[in-house]
C-alpha cells in the first residue's frame, strides 16, 4: 500500500478522519442522550439532568406492558429464526449442489425481497394478510417477517455450502452412511458455523424489523420496536423519560444479540451478504 | 529501435535497511548495479529479496541508508517520480484496459502526445511479439501473453532500471522455460538493466550476469553464476545452491587451501571456503552429482543404501551412515537397498565450511 | 454426483427418474420446493394481488381511477417529489462521504472496531434513531447546546419536525450501510494494481481516476441503487422526526394512510405500485449506465 507523505495528502487524511470522528461522536452522543434521559428525574434546558432515578424503568415496564411485549417479541423471533433456518438451509443446499433449468430465475426470486424495501412489498402483503384474516395474529407477524429472512438465509448459506467439497459427502456414502447419518454426522457439523452465523444475523435483523411488523401487527402481536414506535408517536401522553427507558430496554435487547452475533460474524456481513474474497 | 532506455552509469544501494516494527526485514544492503547488467536477487522466501525490490521501486520506504542513480538520490522520491519499470508477480495488469491501453498507461500518465504513444506501444508490442492481440482485455489472454504485456508495459516508459518480481512463478514449467529465454532476449535487444527477484536457483543461474544471494535480510554473497555454483562462500549459500550432502565433522588438518575432516572416523578432504582451525567443528558439502559409489579408497565413507531410483543414464540413491548422516548419491550400477557401499568424492569437489553461527538465522 | 437418489436397475433405457436426474432434478433438488412455495405465496402472490387490486377501485369506477386520482391530487402526487428530494441528496451525500473514507479505512489495522460502531445504527433501526435524534437534535439537545457554547450560533437550530430531522436520520442509518458496501468493493481491488500504476508514473489522483474509479464504478452503481431504494421507502423517521403532513409527507406515508387509515386497500396498493415503479425506474437508469463501464474481476487478471 502506498502511503503519501506530502502535506496535501496529510491534510486530506486529516479531513477524512475528522469526518469519521464527527459521525461517530454524534452517533454515540445520540445513544448517550437516550440513556441519560432514561435515568433523569427532570431534564430541561441544562447539560445534565437535575437528578438521577431508575423509576422510569418500572413505570415503563407497567405502562407499556413490556413483559407481554417482550414475550411476543421473543416468540416471534424464535419462530422466524427456526422456520427461516429450516426453509433456508434446505433450499440453499439444493441450490448449491444442483444445477437445474430455472435455477437462475429462482435465485432472482430469492434475491428480490432483499433488494426491494419492505415498505414497497409490505403494503400488498399486509393487504393479503388482512383479507385472509392472518393480519393482527401472531402467525401473521411471523409470516410477514419470514419474507426477507428466508431469502437471507438462502443467500448466506449458498456460498458456505458450495465451499464444502461434495467429495466429503461421497466419501461418507462410500463408508456406509445413509442419508440420515450423512446429514447428522457429516453435513450438520460442517454447516453449523454457517447456520449459526446466518441465524444470528436473522435474529438481529428481526428484532429491528419495523415496517413489516408495523403493517401486519395487531394490539396483541406487537413486537418491541413497534411498541416503541407507537410510544414515540404518542409522545406527550407519557413522560419522555419513560419512553427513553423503553428505548434503552429495546437497545439492550438488540445489542446483547449483536454482541453475540459479532463473535461469529464480521460486522460488514450485516450489510453485505458474503465478504468479498480479498484479491491476492 | 526508438525505445531507448535512459542512460546512466550505475544504481547504488548504500547500506539500505528496512524495519517492519521491531523486525529487521533488510539490514545494511549495499550493492552496485552497472548499466546493462542482469542482476538476480536470489534467496529463500522471507530473505528480503522482494523487500529490496519494493524499496528500489519506492513501494516501501527505506528506514535507513540511501539509493543513488548516479549522482541523484532516489530513495526520497515517490514511486511515480522514479520512473523505474516494474513487472509484478501476478502481473497486476489493469483488468479494465485492453492490451494497448495497458502498455500505453505509463506514457499516458506522463502526458505524451497520442502519436508518440501509438508509435512506442506498437514497437513494444512487436518486441514482445503480441501484434494482433492489442484490443483484448487481460482476462482474455493466456498466462504467457499476460506476462508479455506486463513486460511491454514496464519497458515502454524507457526506464533506466527494469524490476522483475518473480515474474515466472505463475507459469507452468514449459512456459517458464520459454519466457525465461524471452526475458533474456528482450534484455539483450534493449540493452536494459534488470533486477530480477527469484527463489529458483536455475532461473538465476541461467539468466543473470551476477547473482546476489540474500538471507535474513542481508547479502550473503555476490558473484557470477559460475562462482556461486562452484564456490559458494558460506555453508547456507552452498545449501541453497544444491550441495545436498552436508557432512558434519571435526577439522583434523589445514594445509593451504585444503582441509581434512574427520567424519565419523572417515577422512574427508576438501577445499576450504571459510576459515577453519584444527579441532573445530566444520562441514564438508558435496553435490549429489559428485558423490559416487566407489571402491572405498580416498575420501570415502561407508553408508547403508535406503532407496535407489533408475534415472535413465544412471541411478540416484539415498543412504545413511552409522552416525545418522543422510546422503544423496549417484551410481552407475544398481545397488541393493540395505547393502553397504562406499560413497566417495573427488577432493576438488568437496567444499569445507565452518559451522554456521547459531542464533543468526 | 448422485447422493440421495439411487437409480434402480432397469432393463430397457433410463428410467424417468434417471432422465430427470440427468437434467438436475432429483430428491436433493426437491429440497428447494418448500422455500419456493413459501416465496410464491408470500412474495409473488401479494405483489400480483396488489397489482390487480390497484385496478379495482374501492368505490367502483373505471379501472385506472386510482392512478388518475393519485396524479391529479397534489397532496398525493407531490409525495413522489418530496421523497426524491430527500432520498437523492442523502444517497449522493452518503456515497460521496463513503468513498474517501473507505479508501482510508482500507489501510487501517483495527477496522473491526470502526465497522462495529458503524453497524450500530443499522442494527438499532430507524425507530430508535428517530427517538434518539428527537432529543439529541432538539432545541435543548446536546447538539444545539454544543454549537451555542462554541459560539457558532446564537439561537438553537430547528433540526427536528422538519426536513432536516429526516435528513439526519437517513444520514445516520444510511451512511453506515453505504459505507460498508463501498468498503467491501474497495477492498476487493488488488492493491498491486495501484502499485503498478505508481511505478508507471501515475500520481495519487491519477491512480484513483484511471485505475480505482473505473474498477469501482459497477460496485458504486449497485451501492447507489441499494442505498437509494432504502432511503426512498423512508417511513418511521419521516413520521416521527419530520412533518408528516407537510414537507416530509413521503410516499410510504401516503400508501400506509390510504390502506390502513382509510381502509382503501385498492388505493394503498396503487400507491405501493407507483412507489415500486419509481424505485425501479431509478435503479434501471443507474444500472443501464453501468453497461458503459468495465464489468469483471477487479483483481489483476489471471488466465
Amino acid at each position: 500500500m502506498i502511503r503519501d507523505t506530502t502535506l496535501g495528502a496529510k491534510l486530506w487524511a486529516a479531513a477524512v478522519w475528522a469526518t469519521v470522528g464527527f459521525f461517530v461522536v454524534n452517533l454515540l452522543a445520540m445513544i448517550a442522550t437516550v440513556v441519560t434521559s432514561s435515568f433523569a428525574t427532570r431534564w430541561l434546558g441544562t447539560w445534565l439532568p437535575a437528578g438521577w432515578t431508575t423509576r422510569w424503568y418500572s413505570s415503563a415496564w407497567s405502562e407499556f406492558q413490556l413483559w407481554d411485549v417482550l414475550m411476543v417479541t421473543f416468540q416471534v423471533i424464535g419462530a422466524v429464526v427456526f422456520i427461516s433456518g429450516v426453509l433456508g438451509v434446505t433450499a440453499a443446499y439444493a441450490l448449491a449442489r444442483r444445477d437445474f433449468p430455472g435455477k437462475k430465475l429462482l435465485v432472482l426470486l430469492f434475491l428480490l425481497p432483499l433488494m426491494i424495501p419492505s415498505m414497497t412489498f409490505g403494503i400488498p402483503l399486509a393487504t393479503v394478510l388482512y383479507q385472509t384474516g392472518l393480519a393482527g395474529t401472531f402467525w401473521g407477524v411471523v409470516a410477514a417477517n419470514l419474507v426477507p429472512t428466508v431469502p437471507f438465509v438462502i443467500l448466506v448459506m449458498i456460498p458456505f455450502i458450495e465451499q464444502i467439497d461434495p467429495k466429503i459427502e461421497a466419501a461418507a456414502r462410500v463408508f456406509g452412511a445413509n442419508t440420515f447419518k450423512l446429514f447428522v454426522h457429516v453435513l450438520l457439523p460442517l454447516l453449523m458455523p454457517g447456520i449459526l452465523a446466518a441465524l444470528l444475523l436473522v435474529l438481529v435483523r428481526t428484532i429491528a424489523m419495523f415496517e413489516l411488523t408495523f403493517l401486519v401487527a395487531g394490539p396483541t402481536s406487537q413486537t418491541l420496536v413497534v411498541a416503541l414506535y407507537y410510544a414515540v408517536f404518542a409522545a406527550g401522553v407519557r413522560a419522555v423519560q419513560s419512553i427513553d427507558a423503553m428505548a434503552v430496554i429495546y437497545m439492550v435487547t438488540t445489542l446483547v444479540w449483536l454482541i453475540i452475533a459479532l463473535r461469529f460474524v464480521n460486522p460488514t456481513q450485516i450489510v453485505t451478504r458474503a465478504k468479498q474474497q480479498p484479491a491476492h | 529501435m526508438t525505445i531507448a532506455l535512459s542512460q546512466f552509469d550505475e544504481v547504488r544501494l548504500d547500506r539500505v535497511s528496512r524495519d517492519f516494527g521491531a523486525l529487521n526485514a533488510l539490514r545494511d544492503v549495499s550493492l552496485t548495479i552497472r548499466r546493462g547488467e542482469f542482476i538476480a536477487l536470489l534467496g529463500p522466501s522471507g530473505c528480503g529479496k522482494s523487500t529490496t525490490l519494493n524499496c528500489i521501486a519506492g513501494l516501501l520506504p527505506v528506514t535507513g541508508g540511501a539509493i543513488w542513480l548516479d549522482k541523484s538520490r532516489v530513495d526520497t522520491l515517490r514511486p511515480e517520480e522514479r520512473g523505474f519499470g516494474m513487472v509484478f508477480q501476478n502481473y497486476a495488469l489493469f483488468p479494465h484496459l485492453n492490451v494497448r491501453q495497458n502498455i500505453g498507461f505509463g506514457l499516458k500518465m506522463r502526458g505524451r502526445p497520442r502519436a508518440e504513444i501509438d508509435r512506442k506501444v506498437d514497437e513494444a508490442l512487436s518486441l514482445v511479439r503480441l501484434q494482433g492481440q492489442e484490443h483484448k482485455l487481460p482476462g482474455q489472454l493466456s498466462g504467457g501473453q499476460q506476462q508479455r504485456v506486463a513486460i511491454a508495459r514496464a519497458i515502454v516508459i524507457e526506464p533506466p532500471l527494469v524490476l522483475m518480481d518473480e515474474p515466472l512463478s505463475n507459469l507452468d514449467a514449459k512456459l517458464r522455460l520459454e519466457m525465461r529465454a524471452e526475458i533474456r532476449r528482450i534484455h539483450n535487444e534493449l540493452g536494459a538493466t534488470t533486477i530480477y527477484v527469484t527463489h529458483d536457483q536455475d532461473e538465476a543461474l541461467s539468466l543473470a550476469d551476477r547473482i546476489v544471494v540474500l538471507r535474513d535480510g542481508a547479502v550473503r554473497q555476490v558473484g557470477s553464476p559460475k562462482e556461486l555454483y562452484e564456490t559458494p562462500a558460506h555453508f547456507d549459500v552452498a545449501d541453497f545452491m544444491g550441495f545436498r550432502n552436508k557432512l558434519k565433522g571435526q577439522v583434523v588438518a589445514v594445509e593451504g587451501s585444503r582441509a581434512v575432516l574427520d567424519v565419523e572416523g572417515a577422512r574427508i578432504s576438501g577445499i576450504v571456503q571459510e576459515r577453519v582451525t584444527p579441532g573445530a567443528v566444520a562441514y564438508a558439502a558435496i553435490r549429489p552429482d559428485d558423490l559416487v559409489v566407489g571402491d572405498g579408497g580416498r575420501n570415502a565413507i561407508a553408508a547403508t543404501v535406503d532407496t535407489i531410483e533408475y534415472r535413465g543414464r544412471e541411478f540416484v540413491g539415498t543412504a545413511h551412515s552409522a552416525g545418522g548422516l543422510d546422503f544423496v548419491f549417484r551410481s552407475h550400477q544398481q545397488v541393493e537397498p540395505g547393502s553397504t557401499v562406499h560413497l566417495q568424492a573427488d577432493d576438488e569437489r568437496v567444499l569445507v565450511f565452518a559451522e554456521p553461527v547459531q542464533g543468526r538465522h | 454426483m448422485d447422493v440421495l437418489a439411487h437409480a434402480p436397475a432397469v432393463e430397457q433405457g433410463p428410467s424417468l427418474r434417471q432422465r430427470l436426474a440427468a437434467k438436475g432434478f432429483d430428491a436433493v433438488t426437491l429440497l428447494v420446493v418448500p422455500a419456493a412455495v413459501f416465496s410464491l405465496l408470500l412474495f409473488v402472490y401479494p405483489f400480483a394481488f396488489g397489482f390487480v387490486l390497484s385496478f379495482e377501485p374501492k368505490g367502483g369506477g373505471e379501472w385506472l381511477s386510482n392512478y388518475r386520482r393519485f396524479f391529479s391530487d397534489p397532496f398525493l402526487y407531490e409525495t413522489i417529489a418530496k421523497t426524491l428530494w430527500l432520498a437523492i441528496p442523502v444517497t449522493l451525500l452518503n456515497l460521496l462521504l463513503a468513498i474517501p473514507i473507505a479508501f482510508r479505512v482500507r489501510l487501517m489495522r483495527h477496522q473491526r472496531l470502526l465497522t462495529t460502531i458503524l453497524v450500530l445504527p443499522i442494527t438499532l433501526g430507524t425507530v430508535l434513531v428517530a427517538e434518539g435524534l428527537l432529543n439529541y437534535l432538539g432545541p435543548q439537545g446536546w447538539f444545539n447546546r454544543t454549537l451555542m457554547t462554541l459560539g457558532l450560533i446564537s439561537q438553537p437550530l430547528k433540526l427536528v419536525h422538519n426536513y432536516w430531522g429526516v435528513f439526519a436520520s437517513l444520514l445516520i442509518t444510511g451512511f453506515p450501510f453505504t459505507f460498508l458496501l463501498t468498503l467491501s468493493y474497495v477492498t476487493g481491488i488488488d492493491p498491486a494494481l495501484e502499485q503498478a500504476a505508481a511505478t508507471l508514473g501515475a500520481s495519487a489522483w491519477q491512480r484513483f481516476r484511471h485505475v480505482y474509479l473505473p474498477l469501482l464504478m459497477p460496485g458504486l452503481a449497485i451501492t447507489f441503487c441499494l442505498s437509494f431504494v432504502q432511503a426512498f421507502s423512508v417511513f418511521p423517521s419521516a413520521v416521527l422526526l419530520g412533518e408528516p403532513a407537510g414537507p416530509t409527507r413521503v410516499i410510504s406515508i401516503a400508501a400506509a394512510q390510504a390502506a390502513f387509515e382509510e381502509y382503501d386497500y385498492s388505493m394503498g396498493a396503487a400507491i405501493a405500485m407507483i412507489m415500486g415503479v419509481v424505485q425501479l425506474a431509478i435503479v434501471v437508469a443507474v444500472l443501464a449506465s453501468r453497461g458503459l463501464f468495465y464489468r469483471g474481476p477487479a483483481s489483476g487478471a489471471k488466465g
